[in-house]
């Protein structure tokens, strides 16, 4: 085989999104040289879409705010599924980490004594998203950015060199996660490197590292209707599979209740929550805010019993209790998707999302300039004049890679840690609105610390290298593409797949049968779909050269893309409850017993790809959780703690 | 690895292409120097077709010297008149300060300043940069020019000197304001009367200050140049209200310009007899 | 390496699923700019439009059914990242805000890379100048003694640099700009609409510190990153897809600025007698 590009860096981030780019400045921070490695433009992550805002209990807009009841709104979201000490730590470090924004130059919206304003977002007790109108993501984004580019404007003046410690490599893409095995059976493997390829030029190339954090976020474009971009196919969480890590959670799938449906060349693109945050309404087509049918029982206290009291509550919250609208997303999307199958929906298959008449036209432009634009431009709506038409859209895995909650290091792999929404466990089975940025923001810091750390701590020659054997084998599995088998049957010589067609035909398969509302038939069936699209998928073949070749990129995206979406098949069809972002019809309540497990996906042989593809390459394990510390479980109320808990955990 | 944020070897075309831009060699090879297929040209044009004709027109009525007085009505082309070959202006900015030793026109005298206002104007730069130099005609229309500067060195960063002009602009609409005030008299200098000529002056002047009000200028000083809003209030609504008008600087470029030659025009009308000026009180 | 032995005829259905609410499809002409730095040429294609798509929709659908190796960036396909920047009918545009109801159906669409940059393949250009200029732009400077948490800021302070935040970094300004469109030899001098509009925007933060640090960014953006190549024709603001007003409220404000630094008698009279900025 040819020689490839290398280098060594002391960590390698696997994208640049908040996480990734948190944790690049933090393990540059900690004196390690550290390569950050992304597919798109350096600040073009998908983080740039996030609309809201960024969940953290300063206690700004209202003082009775506080970590403790921030994590009790994020354990109460994700329905206790939740890692508790993920939930821990996010709810008491999100403060800092916002803060520190500022001091590298972010502008967000200010109170009137020139703090930084918090909103109100679903799931969240107090107003609590920090936020820039409805750009919170692209000020994040352009944040870490400038920040790192001001630590490469020290290094300039120390070395002489911009990338003298941090290092950029844009619009490359990681296709394997190289280790060596650990000597004993059971124990893991150690990560010695990255093999990859520049999508620009096509060669490939090895970086050998001890220590990658993977910051890939997440898996939405296995389904149809998304509101992610190409990006996100699940590279992290199937790199972590092929390395030998495992991941969790991952039947729960947060479809958010408002994409956009109409016109069906931007279905799915987001509409955010903000809208309903600052007092938009659902209705259906008989111009009824049907939301204060769908209140579930755990939420009965908490919601406004009518559309008075809702009202009420923009201006007076202490006295009165938030409308339905701002339940957290599973029970938004699943009303949105009844209210449209019992025939009571808008004329293109959603509901009306109404803020014209509940808002001045000025207020609407002002709070919400990106919406206007977007509706303005891509739909011809004006929102401060109409309603939109919104229904539920594939927008966050909670599931990822399983990891340890403070260090952030992969279970199973010495030196790769996750974070963001690549990592599972923080969420639960249901992620509010904003956990999500300030979720990339500890732990993206937690993860290049720790792995900035195991770096330092192993010089020379205790670091693994990368075996040729591995390298050569990475190679012709990015190569296969260019010299693609015929589809089992045909004859030699026939057309071979066409990537982009397989791709549509999982999108469908997953939007169909593993999406919003779940069957078992439907997902057995899934399965089998799944298997037929994996052997086809050895056959897909692209044309041209390696330049630049979109069609060869998403074949290889494929391999993790189905990977993926075997995990998400098979948990879902092993999970025989409804619980946040996961919803059986064939088994509608929750369990409590359910709450005690995570299911863990594991690569059933990590040969992987070559494995026979009609046997699915995913092994399932059941495994119960941690039980939640006393303290954190003292700061519920017993009364609710019996709609989550087993009996028996109670009286432990 | 070149995937970095450091240029791809060779894009450092500068030595090694003779025409500089589109065509460049590393640069997608078209052979269309654009691609544009709507009438790009027809703003530019429209541009330097109104911007000509004013100056048609403004250089003959400065240079003529005459007709520029009509009681009690004086063109503003011709305001404050400094030398003293001036008609006498009863009560008029008619101050004879150069003296006699000055020959032509008294316009000349006073129109620099109007005039290097606009020359200088943020609106005026890209229209002429545009409409008469091409500098581009239209976006994406590349430039006919081997080389470009832009106002990096003399002749053109004397621009910078807007802020004087804008000072003087002041100072020439307060007299303007004064000559229309007096046009609320009539020929014989007694005051409560009224013309269609006082309306043309009075349209004239609210342009006038409406267009140096929103210059780019007035909007830095009046506010714009200031760290903290919240530390100076006042100045902060102000900036408010210029930064609305400076929204129309343009429309208020052309509005302004167009007045000036209608009152101007106006008067000459009157001075030279065509027609009496229409009293309506 | 070895390509393919696939085919995919001109004439061949799009693969996407059927969507049966968009029935009132066309077939359009195009012609997309497809090669590399060894050259290349317009190639034509007809291709399918359904009601309510975008340039890049029939990119996809080109990619999808007739070119698969046509090489495009994007990403959010909403307006919000600022990948997908080309020049649609000479004109630069981002291809997912560029509805083809704009168009006539009988139209030629001509889509070519931006022509400012040099081109990687199709319609991908190698943007790394703009990443350049951005490290040439000192970064903000905290204020010393202000602890994180502890800053206040007035929300009017903040309102005119959020607005040049709202920059997603498209490139479109720089691509128009004919500073370096028409001249290849300014780059080294000039950083552009969207980096000068940086900045101003440092220049405007309520709380950067580069004055007591020595640093004059007023002087510098005329001495250092070439405001005055800047003739003001606004070109940059009549692309930016995000309405940022780049040329009165960032590049003016700015030249203002270096003029009360450079070239203002009464503003540096204000300055000594009364010692403040």
């Amino acid at each position: 085989m040819t020689q490839v590009d290398r280098q060594a860096w002391d960590v390698v981030v696997v994208g640049a999104g908040g996480a990734g780019l948190r944790a690049a400045i933090e393990a540059r921070e900690q004196g390690m040289r550290t390569a950050v490695i992304c597919k798109s433009l350096f600040g073009k992550a998908h983080t740039v879409m996030a609309e809201g805002g960024i969940a953290a209990s300063m206690g700004n807009v209202n003082e009775g705010d506080n970590w403790q009841v921030h994590f009790r709104d994020t354990m109460r979201g994700g329905k206790f599924l939740n890692q508790w000490r993920m939930a821990e730590l996010h709810a008491r470090e999100a403060p800092d980490r916002v803060w520190e924004l500022e001091v590298w130059g972010a502008l967000f919206d200010r109170t009137a004594d020139g703090r930084i304003s918090q909103r109100n977002f679903g799931g969240h007790e107090y107003p609590r998203l920090a936020h820039v109108g409805d750009r919170t993501g692209l000020e994040l984004i352009r944040t870490l950015q400038q920040k790192i580019v001001s630590l490469q404007q020290e290094d300039e003046r120390e070395f002489g060199d911009h990338e003298a410690r941090l290092k950029v490599f844009q619009e490359c893409t990681v296709t394997r996660v190289l280790t060596t095995d650990a000597a004993g059976p059971g124990s893991g493997g150690k990560v010695a490197g990255v093999f990859g390829y520049e999508r620009e030029s096509g060669r490939f190339f090895v970086i050998d590292t001890p220590a990658v954090v993977l910051a890939t976020g997440g898996i939405g474009k296995s389904f149809k209707v998304t509101s992610n971009s190409w990006e996100y196919t699940g590279d992290g969480h199937a790199l972590a599979l092929l390395a030998g890590a495992s991941l969790i959670n991952m039947e729960f799938v947060q479809f958010h209740p408002t994409g956009m449906v109409w016109p069906p060349s931007v279905k799915g693109i987001l509409v955010t929550e903000s809208v309903r945050g600052d007092g938009g309404v659902l209705r259906n087509s008989d111009g009824k805010r049907f939301m204060f049918d769908y209140i579930p029982d755990v939420f009965k206290e908490k919601y406004a019993q009518t559309e008075a009291e809702g009202d009420r509550w923009y201006e007076d919250p202490d006295n009165n209790r938030r409308p339905p609208e701002l339940l957290p997303r599973d029970e938004v999307a699943r009303a949105i998707n009844s209210e449209v199958k019992a025939g009571r929906g808008s004329p293109h298959g959603g509901v009306f999302l109404d803020v014209s008449t509940r808002m001045p036209a000025e207020v609407i432009k002002r709070r919400l300039p990106s919406m206007h634009h977007q509706f303005k431009e891509l739909a011809d709506v004006d929102i401060t004049a109409e309603p939109m038409e919104v229904g539920p859209t594939c927008h966050y895995v909670m599931g990822g890679v399983d990891v340890d909650p403070d260090t952030a290091a992969a279970a199973g792999v010495s030196g790769l840690y996750a974070a963001g929404e690549v990592a599972g466990g923080m969420h639960g089975s249901n992620r509010l609105g904003g956990n999500s940025l300030s979720d990339l923001l500890v732990f993206g810091r937690r993860a290049g610390l720790h792995a900035a750390q195991y770096a330092a701590a192993l010089t020379g020659d205790e670091r693994s290298v990368a075996g040729d054997a591995d390298i050569d084998a990475a190679q012709s599995e990015a190569l296969r593409p260019f010299s693609a088998e015929s589809p089992e049957g045909a004859g030699a010589g026939s057309p071979a797949e066409n990537p982009y067609t397989l791709h549509q035909e999982l999108q469908q398969t997953m939007n169909d049968l593993v999406g919003i509302i779940r069957r078992e038939e439907e997902m057995s069936e899934a399965l089998h779909r799944l298997s037929g699209l994996r052997a086809r998928a050895r056959s897909a073949g692209v044309e041209g050269h390696r330049q630049f070749n979109p069609g060869w990129h998403l074949a290889l995206d494929l391999r993790n893309m189905l990977m993926v979406s075997e995990c998400v098949a098979k948990a879902a069809l092993e999970r025989t409850e409804s619980r946040g972002g996961h919803t059986r019809d064939d088994h509608p309540a929750m369990d409590r017993q359910w709450r005690r497990f995570n299911l863990v996906c594991r690569l059933a042989d990590r040969s992987g790809a070559q494995a026979d593809p009609e046997r699915g390459q995913i092994r399932l394990e059941r495994r119960e959780m941690p039980p939640i510390r006393p303290d954190l479980l003292g700061l519920f109320e017993k009364d609710e703690l019996v709609k989550y808990l087993t009996d028996e955990e109670l009286s432990q | 690895m070149a995937t970095g944020i450091e240029p791809r070897p060779g894009t450092d075309e500068s030595s090694s292409s003779a025409r500089g831009g589109v065509d460049g060699a590393t640069r997608a090879a078209i052979p269309a120097r654009h691609l544009r297929t709507d009438r790009w040209w027809l703003a530019p044009a429209t541009t330097a077709f109104g911007l000509f004709a004013f100056v048609v027109y403004s250089t003959w009525r400065a240079f003529a010297g005459e007709h520029y007085f009509a009681a009690p009505y004086v063109s503003p082309f011709y305001s404050p008149c400094l030398a003293e070959n001036c008609v006498p202006m009863p009560g008029g900015a008619d101050w004879h300060l150069v003296g006699s030793w000055w020959g032509l026109s008294p316009a000349l005298l006073i129109l620099i300043f109007p005039l290097g206002f606009r020359l200088t104007c943020y609106y005026y730069r890209k229209a002429y940069y545009r409409g008469f130099w091409a500098s581009p005609a239209a976006c994406a229309v590349p430039e006919p020019h081997r080389r470009y500067t832009g106002e990096t060195r003399f002749p053109l960063i004397l621009q910078n000197v807007h802020r004087y002009f804008f000072y003087f602009a002041l100072v020439v609409a307060g007299i303007l304001t004064y000559d229309t005030v007096l046009g609320f008299r009539n020929a014989e200098g007694e005051w409560g009367h009224m013309g269609l000529g006082t309306l043309v002056l009075l349209v004239n002047i609210a342009l006038i200050w409406a267009y140096t009000l929103s210059c780019h200028s007035c909007r830095h000083i009046i506010g714009g140049r200031l760290k903290h809003f919240s530390r100076h209030p006042v100045r902060y609504r102000m900036w408010g209200w210029v930064s609305r008008l400076n929204e129309r600087h343009m429309q208020l470029a052309w509005a302004s310009l167009i007045s000036v030659a209608v009152a101007d025009f106006y008067v000459y009308l009157l001075a030279t007899g065509v027609f009496d000026d229409p009293r309506l009180f | 390496m070895s390509a393919t032995a696939s085919h995919h005829d001109a004439d061949q259905q799009p693969a996407a699923a059927p969507e049966p609410a968009a029935s009132t499809g066309y077939t359009a002409h195009f012609r997309v700019w497809r090669g590399d730095t060894d050259g290349g040429g317009l190639e034509d294609f007809r291709v399918e439009v359904h009601e309510g798509e975008v340039v890049l929709d029939i990119i996809h659908r080109l990619q999808a059914t007739q070119a698969p190796d046509l090489a495009v960036r994007w990403n959010c396909k909403a307006g919000k990242c600022g990948s997908c920047s080309a020049e649609v009918n000479g004109r630069p545009r981002l291809m997912c805000m560029t509805r083809m109801s704009v168009f006539e159906q009988g139209e030629t669409i001509t889509v070519t890379p931006m022509r400012a940059f040099p081109v990687v393949r199709d319609l991908v250009t190698d943007v790394s100048f703009n990443y350049t200029k951005a490290r040439e732009v000192p970064a903000f400077v905290p204020p010393p003694g202000v602890a994180p948490g502890e800053y206040r800021m007035q929300q009017e302070d903040v309102e005119r640099s959020q607005e040049f935040r709202k920059c997603i970094e498209c490139f479109l300004c720089q691509d128009v700009c004919h500073v370096v469109r028409d001249h290849e030899e300014n780059k080294p001098a000039f950083a552009g609409p969207r980096f000068l509009m940086r900045i101003a925007e440092l220049d405007m933060h309520p709380l950067d510190a580069a004055q007591q640090a020595g640093l004059d960014r007023k002087k510098t953006a005329q001495d250092e990153h070439g405001l005055g190549y800047c003739n003001i024709t606004k070109c940059c603001t009549e692309v930016c897809p995000e309405q940022i007003k780049i040329t009165d409220n960032a590049l003016i404000p700015l030249k203002e600025r270096v003029a009360d630094r450079k070239y203002d008698p009464l503003v540096w009279l204000g300055n000594k007698i009364r010692r403040r900025d």
